[in-house]
């Protein structure tokens, strides 16, 4: 980037978070709030899901399943989104905080896939009358779940961890041709998973009533995502830097 | 932007849309093998596969269904507002199976000693709509359709 612009305070802020040093200690300063805040919500989201919001009119007590199934499968496609726009950071600019960030989302995309499989799998058998069927929106929703593992075991495989971290880079930027193909499976094929509900343009077809704890659960989720991130992202560059000297002056074994 | 970034981001860029045209034939080349399953009226077309398994989804017509008083055996038709079709099955049905709601019948398109193509199914599943409210907004809606001298269809 061009020297004039490092005084722009937000491309100063970016230029300071690319440093490990820093990340580590700016995102050691919010985690403590990001969990309280997740577990909050997530707590108050529960209640609100499980004993006060009114049942449906159709399927009554179980669709209360949506408010895990929903947010979750929004977040294993906003964190592989979040993924792929850190991915395409780390290649061009080669930002080792990038790198980590990105593979450090890896797991939990994968985590909120499965749990959106299992929860999907649930709730469908008594409304259904299946478990499982091979619709477009199951059956991409489950590649979704592969392409994850295949980046985690990529990231895995490779010996040099900054390499490693640019060929499953790679993977993750490919595999974003799935997330379009999830997201319109239902308006493009006929399939026995319904259409969609909830809309950011026009309006959506949940009850007003519903929906406080639709949207509780969908911003504890992506708090518990940011949370869950820096973790393991802190744990990760540690480990990566543990010869590098800001390492070592924070463990006190500096010269 | 240093030359060597702008190379990388070229490249990246290009995998991206590589990748993306790449699929983008697949999901076209792909289209009819995706359809989870035929309306009655692509059926009546003769769109469906013959003498295989296929599965089809519509409505179930009000007051079609008959229940065999000695066993689990069940007829309904099913219908796409074009064409109607009916349906015969053995077995548990699932709980949102009722008249006037979606479903999907797995069977076979059985044309030998009828007048009419009768669908044999060997597993149902109840598809719900993306709708959800309470039950006392249910019952009001249906009352202002009602007053309105509406019915669902």
């Amino acid at each position: 980037m061009a020297n004039k612009q490092k005084k722009n305070p937000i491309v100063l802020f970016i230029h300071k978070t690319g440093s490990p040093e820093y990340f580590y200690k700016l995102s050691g300063r919010f985690l403590p709030w990001l969990i309280a805040i997740t577990t909050i919500l997530t707590a108050w989201g529960l209640y609100q899901a499980l004993y006060v919001v009114p049942p449906d009119y159709q399927q009554s007590e179980s669709y209360r399943i949506l408010f895990i199934h929903v947010p979750s499968a929004w977040m294993s496609m906003f964190i592989y989104a979040a993924m792929a726009v850190m991915a395409f950071i780390a290649l061009v600019w080669r930002i080792k905080v990038a790198e980590i960030c990105a593979m450090a989302s890896a797991p939990i995309g994968a985590a909120f896939t499965f749990i959106t499989l299992c929860t999907g799998a649930l709730w469908g058998k008594p409304m259904w009358g299946a478990y499982w069927v091979w619709d477009a929106r199951m059956t991409s929703e489950l590649v979704l779940l592969f392409i994850y593992l295949g980046i985690i075991a990529l990231y895995r495989s490779i010996d040099d961890r900054r390499a490693a971290a640019r060929v499953a880079s790679i993977m993750a930027l490919v595999g974003l041709v799935n997330l379009p193909i999830i997201h319109y499976s239902v308006e493009w094929w006929t399939t026995l998973h319904q259409g969609q509900t909830i809309r950011l343009t026009g309006p959506s077809s949940i009850d007003a009533s519903m929906l406080p704890p639709l949207i509780i659960m969908a911003v504890a989720t992506k708090t518990y995502f940011i949370a869950a991130m820096l973790a393991n992202a802190r744990n990760m560059l540690i480990e990566q830097d543990r010869n590098k000297s800001w390492v070592r002056r924070l463990i006190g074994d500096a010269p | 932007m240093t030359p060597t970034r702008r190379r990388r981001l070229l490249i990246v860029l290009s995998i991206i849309v590589g990748a993306g045209l790449a699929t983008t034939l697949v999901v076209f080349a792909l289209k009819e093998n995706m359809l989870f399953f035929y309306r009655p009226a692509e059926v009546a077309q003769g769109l469906a596969p013959v003498d295989t398994a296929f599965r089809m989804g519509g409505m179930v017509v009000d007051g079609s269904v008959v229940r065999a008083d000695d066993s689990l055996a069940v007829q309904f038709d099913l219908t796409d507002y074009q064409e109607t079709i009916t349906v015969q099955y053995e077995g548990i049905l699932p709980d949102l199976f009722r008249e006037g709601q979606g479903i999907i019948a797995q069977g076979k398109l059985s044309t030998q000693g009828v007048e009419r193509p009768v669908f044999e199914a060997s597993e149902v599943l109840a598809k719900h709509d993306e709708t959800y409210m309470p039950p006392e907004v249910a019952d009001a809606l249906e009352q202002s359709k009602a007053a309105r001298g509406e019915t669902t269809p």
